[in-house]
């Protein structure tokens, strides 16, 4: 674990009562760093906050945002709950798709998109919306998608 | 009409800071609740105003914090929650308040932190929300540069440490047990029930847990009293609400309104009514978790009685509407489709039963249902009724299915018989 990562979750440490809840938090840092959560990573987790490392990790499959796999560059979270499937997220899934070659769960051979589905982003009334890494995108089109994904590396 | 917790929301303006927000008289709350009352008064003026929680439950908030225990033998480290783990599909009104105002949020929690006594209060905050987690550290971090948080607030005596943490994205931890676990860093599943928080929480503390937007309503309690705040409903329900809405309407959005303002006024004035080409077919007025509502039900104040009395919850306010050219079916199997990915798993039936009511769902508006189906849906939602499962999860799952069973009848008739989706060709 970098001294960059350790001063992270000691300074979260802090704030509990108890190492153990900042579980997530520690495994949000180490993802913030190294892009996902490998098996290590559950294991330095483990570790620092005494916890076993089965433990840690049925907590870091529970959450839809902490990848247990890597991830391409981007990952594209599109919404796919009520408000936004009635405006039409079905075919900006579909052009996402076509657009990027790849299906959800899955990442573009060359290492820059991982798309993925999630769950009702709280842009209702903008919708369709999707995220980009830690970037809400509202009142989707194919158009706008377009020129969106052209702008990131 | 008075709109106090959104007039100083300015939608594409940044938000109030401390010196703003105290010059349009913030903080005056807890200035006089820390100089002048006594914890229980706090909690006192909060009965008496009749708040109820936004978040979708809709529990007495004063009479939740009066059940902390008081006595000298009682615990002395309680704890404040703020649920602002949105994630309930179709409702993003919390965002426009923390976003919008996020020191009357902050005032909100220490009001509340101050009448149970608790020195240290947890905002849960969903992951996605990037944009209120950097509006509330920057107001969080203001409070404790000015001394408003910390040890000695305003010369009262009183500490108290507000922490932001943002959780990596569960529906269920909206649930207020589960969220008490993924705060210690658990797996968030559910807890039993009782004992409930109140009594025994987070870290086996009292532990009082509270939506935003009830938490947002406390400094205007303080500031003007229970008459005022009761006299802002159009129904015997008290405050306003901020209402939502989204689906194929002309302006979807949220307007505080006072409680109990009609389906109609909401759906046909402030939101503009069904975009051209479009009629309005039913709604599920609360969240992916509420009954649907039909047009029979436009002209009902939305209160929580009189939604109740209708079939379905006020739950958290925001509705999603049901066009005419949207299949039914094909919604309900998007509901039930999101309700079975975030199930937690912990109980059999809620595990189980979703994903079998989605197939289920699948299978009738791809043609491939049976006559029997229909009972098995009826079936399933009895069996994740209330009172079968650990948690309220699969009991509001099942909300709007049994009500599009009802409502939607010859809908799902069709589809069986017909071997096909009579919508499709519809859909843009």
């Amino acid at each position: 674990m970098s001294p960059e990562e350790r001063q992270e979750i000691e300074h979260e440490i802090a704030c509990y009562p108890y190492k153990q809840a900042v579980c997530v938090d520690a495994l949000k840092i180490l993802q913030k760093h190294r892009g996902w959560v490998s098996d290590e990573a559950v294991k330095e987790v483990a570790e620092i906050l005494e916890m076993s490392p089965s433990e840690v990790d049925s907590v870091a499959t529970f959450y839809n945002l902490i990848y247990r796999q890597p991830t391409g560059r981007h990952v594209i979270h599109v919404c796919d709950s009520i408000s936004c499937w009635v405006m039409g997220c079905g075919s900006i899934c579909e052009h996402l798709k076509k657009r990027l070659g790849i299906n959800m769960g899955e990442t573009t051979p060359d290492g820059r998109f991982t798309l993925l589905p999630i769950v009702c982003l709280g842009a209702c009334d903008k919708a369709p919306a999707m995220m980009v890494g830690k970037t809400t995108h509202e009142n989707l089109t194919p158009e706008t998608i377009d020129a969106l994904l052209e702008k990131l590396p | 009409m008075e709109t106090p917790l959104t007039e100083h929301i300015r939608p594409g303006h940044p938000s109030p800071d401390l010196a703003a927000y105290q010059k349009l008289g913030g903080y005056q709350a807890l200035r006089r609740a820390l100089t002048e009352m006594t914890p229980t008064e706090v909690i006192e003026a909060v009965k008496d105003s009749n708040l109820r929680g936004r978040g979708g439950a809709g529990f007495p908030a004063g009479l939740k914090w009066s059940l902390v225990p008081s006595g000298d033998d009682a615990p002395r480290q309680r704890y404040l929650v703020c649920n602002a783990d949105e994630m309930e599909p179709g409702t993003f009104k919390d965002r426009y308040l923390i976003e919008g105002n996020p020191h009357q949020l902050l005032e909100g929690i220490m009001l509340a932190a101050y009448a149970i006594k608790a020195d240290t209060a947890y905002i849960f905050l969903r992951a996605e929300y990037t944009c209120s987690e950097r509006t509330l550290r920057e107001a969080i971090a203001e409070l404790f540069a000015e001394n408003l948080l910390g040890d000695n607030i305003l010369g009262s005596n009183y500490n108290l440490n507000i922490h932001l943490h943002t959780s990596a994205g569960r529906y269920i931890c909206g649930e207020e047990t589960a969220l008490l676990n993924a705060l210690e860093g658990k797996r968030a599943v559910p807890r039993a029930k009782p004992p409930f928080p109140p009594q025994v929480g987070l870290w086996g503390q009292p532990t009082i847990v509270q939506n935003v937007e009830t938490l947002c309503c406390v400094p205007h309690i303080i500031n003007h009293g229970a008459d005022w705040f009761k006299g802002l409903s159009k129904t015997n329900n008290s405050g306003t609400k901020i209402y939502g809405v989204s689906g194929r309407v002309k302006r979807p959005g949220l307007w505080e309104l006072p409680l109990g303002t009609t389906l109609r006024e909401i759906i046909e004035e402030h939101a503009g009514g069904m975009l051209d080409g479009y009629k309005f077919r039913g709604v599920i007025p609360g969240g992916a978790s509420t009954d649907f509502l039909v047009e029979e039900h436009l002209d009902l104040p939305l209160d929580y009685e009189t939604v109740a009395a209708a079939g379905s919850r006020l739950g958290t306010g925001t509705m999603i509407v049901l066009d005419d050219r949207t299949c039914p079916i094909a919604m309900v199997h998007n509901l039930e489709t999101f309700f079975a990915r975030e199930s937690c798993g912990w109980c059999t039936p809620c595990r189980d039963g979703l994903p079998w009511i989605e197939k289920t769902l699948s299978a009738i508006e791809e043609g491939r249902g049976v006559a029997s189906d229909i009972d098995l849906l009826h079936q399933h939602s009895r069996m994740l009724g209330p009172g079968r499962t650990f948690c309220a999860f699969a009991p509001g799952a099942v909300e709007p299915l049994q009500s599009a069973l009802k409502y939607f009848a010859d809908d799902f008739e069709q589809h069986i018989s017909e071997k096909r989706c009579p919508y499709k060709h519809l859909q843009s």
